[in-house]
């Protein structure tokens, strides 16, 4: 590579920062705000006046007036997404590895069906859901998301392991045998090594698209007892009827967006790895 | 092989078929591993999506509303006439092209110089740059919304007001979400900031496959840098703009979260997955809420059948296989 020239040097640190403030400033707005005063909220300034910990202390202290709220939208939020994460990546995992190493003749239409269902419109699914939920009870609990949920993230996460697993050599494994290890010993040492990537990979991303669900989560629940973070945000009041709820969902923005923010910062190369494996080549 | 072999030793009649019947065992036993592997994962995706849309499809042949259950008649197509005379119907799906067509076109701009940041930025800020790049995916799109929200609203501190001051002309009384135009500005800024990055990798993808020799070909032969990119860079990066662009046409055509949040709908911002969520679950009004779903998820098939048969998309673009 040449040597950089400092007018290039400075163009690309100007870039840089650009990319930056674009795509960090939206987080680093609603921080600021949920640090604002309740008066202060109406200065007009994207930096507090007043620096204060208060609206963290109505969502999150015992006996914070929002918190009871919250702490069970975040609680129901982490239960499901881990629940609807770990059902969909054993099933993409097996489902994937059958399509990438096995021979059979639904490949294409397992493939077809994952790509419609990705593009499904939710609300098409949300009102016979509805229904059906309050019929056979399974309204307003987790397992009444957690299914849903499925549907979200089993297409993303078969794309993605089935690209993963192609460019697996399998003959790894017949190798090892050659080499005296049991079928299982071959199996654990040889190809579970080069695939936990890939579906740790897939959980992260399938996670994140669960953690960002809002539709079937405002429309298959009515109470704190499944209603997930996104959906409560939305119903958010303030502590009394005076007070704007906006400090405190400013706050609960971000005590959720900090453990993904530290994910992605991480987790990047793995994540721009499956996308765009899964994406574009799966 | 077995084949050739047996036959040029004259016993290839009796001998070719036990070994074809051999050979479909093994066969058949792998097509039957195969199901049984992706089976659950194929039947409760076909489930959660097939039985909604089936259900969805009889419902919006009735009459019903779930306030009075019991008063429901079958009443055919009226359900559709009504909706497709109506003029609100169609100004939500003009609301929604308009939506859709804005947000990719900007995506795709936008996305591309992400993409090219990706790419070529020198190693050491490479890891910032794609780190920032992919937080906004990792966002929810509630917390987006309501970050632009508060940026922009004068009725909760909303700052922006104050920075676009100087301009003149400028009324620093505006109320961003009192009118369609502006609503829609902030809404749009909202879902392109937070659906680029998706968009800058795919595109990411694409670009890294286009064989350096090309660009080095015609820096040699003297073209300026934007030359190489028009003539040599996006042309063979076809097909994955083109999968890019159906991609996000098909989300951003179902764009709710963004609108719910900030104007739930207000000032001719309301989308159809809006107006479907409304009619259904807002009014309680099944019948015609069903319709517009079915109807709705028409028009993405429609829109997918344009891409892939219109302008021959390619889905397995970029695939090494």
């Amino acid at each position: 590579m040449r040597a950089m020239t400092w007018p290039q040097r400075i163009m690309w640190l100007v870039i840089i920062a650009a990319v930056l403030v674009w795509s960090l400033f939206p987080v680093f707005s609603i921080a600021m705000t949920s640090f604002k005063t309740q008066a202060g909220l109406f200065s007009g300034t994207l930096l507090p006046q007043e620096w204060t910990l208060d609206n963290y202390a109505t969502i999150l202290a015992p006996g914070g007036s929002a918190q009871d709220l919250f702490l069970p939208a975040l609680r129901n939020s982490i239960g499901i997404s881990l629940i609807a994460t770990f059902i969909a990546v054993v099933l993409a995992t097996l489902c994937a590895y059958a399509i990438a190493r096995l021979d059979f003749s639904g490949k294409r239409i397992i493939l077809t069906t994952a790509l419609a269902v990705s593009v499904f419109p939710i609300v098409s699914i949300v009102t016979p859901l509805f229904n059906l939920w309050r019929v056979i009870g399974l309204y307003d609990t987790w397992l009444g998301l957690i299914i849903p949920y499925l549907s979200l993230t089993l297409p993303i996460s078969i794309w993605t392991l089935a690209a993963f697993f192609r460019q697996i050599p399998w003959e790894l494994e017949q190798a090892a045998q050659v080499d005296g290890a049991t079928p299982f010993e071959a199996f654990r040492k040889t190809v579970v090594p080069l695939a936990a990537p890939g579906v740790f990979t897939t959980a992260i991303i399938a996670f994140f698209i669960a953690w960002n669900d809002f539709v079937y989560g405002i429309s298959l629940t009515s109470t704190d007892a499944a209603r997930p973070v996104p959906a409560a945000l939305s119903f958010f009041t303030g502590a009394s009827q005076f007070e704007e709820p906006t400090g405190a969902i400013s706050a609960a923005a971000i005590v959720v967006t900090i453990p993904v923010v530290i994910v992605v910062v991480i987790f990047q190369r793995r994540i721009v790895s499956g996308l765009t494996q899964g994406a574009v080549k799966g | 092989m077995t084949d050739t072999i047996t036959r040029a030793t004259g016993r290839a009649e009796p001998a070719a078929p036990v070994k074809k019947k051999r050979r479909s065992d093994r066969a058949r036993a792998e097509a039957r591993l195969g199901w049984m592997l992706a089976g659950p994962a194929f039947g409760i995706m076909l489930l959660v999506t097939l039985y909604p849309i089936v259900q969805a499809l009889w419902d919006s042949l009735f009459s019903l509303r779930l306030t009075a259950p019991d008063d429901r008649e079958f009443i055919w197509f009226r359900n559709y006439q009504v909706i497709l005379g109506d003029p609100a119907f169609w100004q939500s799906m003009g609301v929604t092209l308009f939506i859709t067509v804005v947000t990719v076109l900007l995506e795709l701009i936008i996305g591309f110089g992400f993409a090219l940041v990706m790419h070529r930025a020198i190693k050491k800020l490479r890891g910032f740059a794609r780190t920032a790049i992919l937080v906004p995916y990792g966002i929810i799109t509630v917390v987006s919304a309501f970050a632009f929200f508060y940026a922009f609203d004068i009725n909760s501190g909303g700052y922006v007001n104050s920075w676009l001051s100087w301009i003149p002309g400028f009324d620093e009384n505006l109320n961003w979400f009192a009118y369609q135009g502006t609503s829609l500005t902030v809404i749009i800024l909202s879902e392109v900031w937070k659906t680029t990055p998706f968009i800058s990798l795919l595109l990411l993808s694409g670009l890294a496959q286009v064989p350096g020799d090309l660009e080095e070909a015609a820096k040699v032969d003297g073209a300026t840098g934007w030359e190489v990119l028009r003539r040599v860079i996006l042309p063979n990066m076809k097909a994955a703009i083109m999968v890019a662009v159906l991609f996000r046409t098909l989300e951003a055509f179902r764009i709710f979260d963004n609108i719910f949040i900030m104007t739930a709908g207000a000032n001719d911002t309301e989308a159809l997955s809006l107006l479907a969520y409304n009619t259904s679950i807002g009014r309680l009004e099944i019948g015609l809420g069903s319709a517009i779903s079915v109807l709705l998820f028409l028009s993405v098939l429609i829109i997918a059948g344009i891409f892939i048969k219109g302008f021959k998309v390619d889905l397995s673009a970029g695939k090494n296989s």
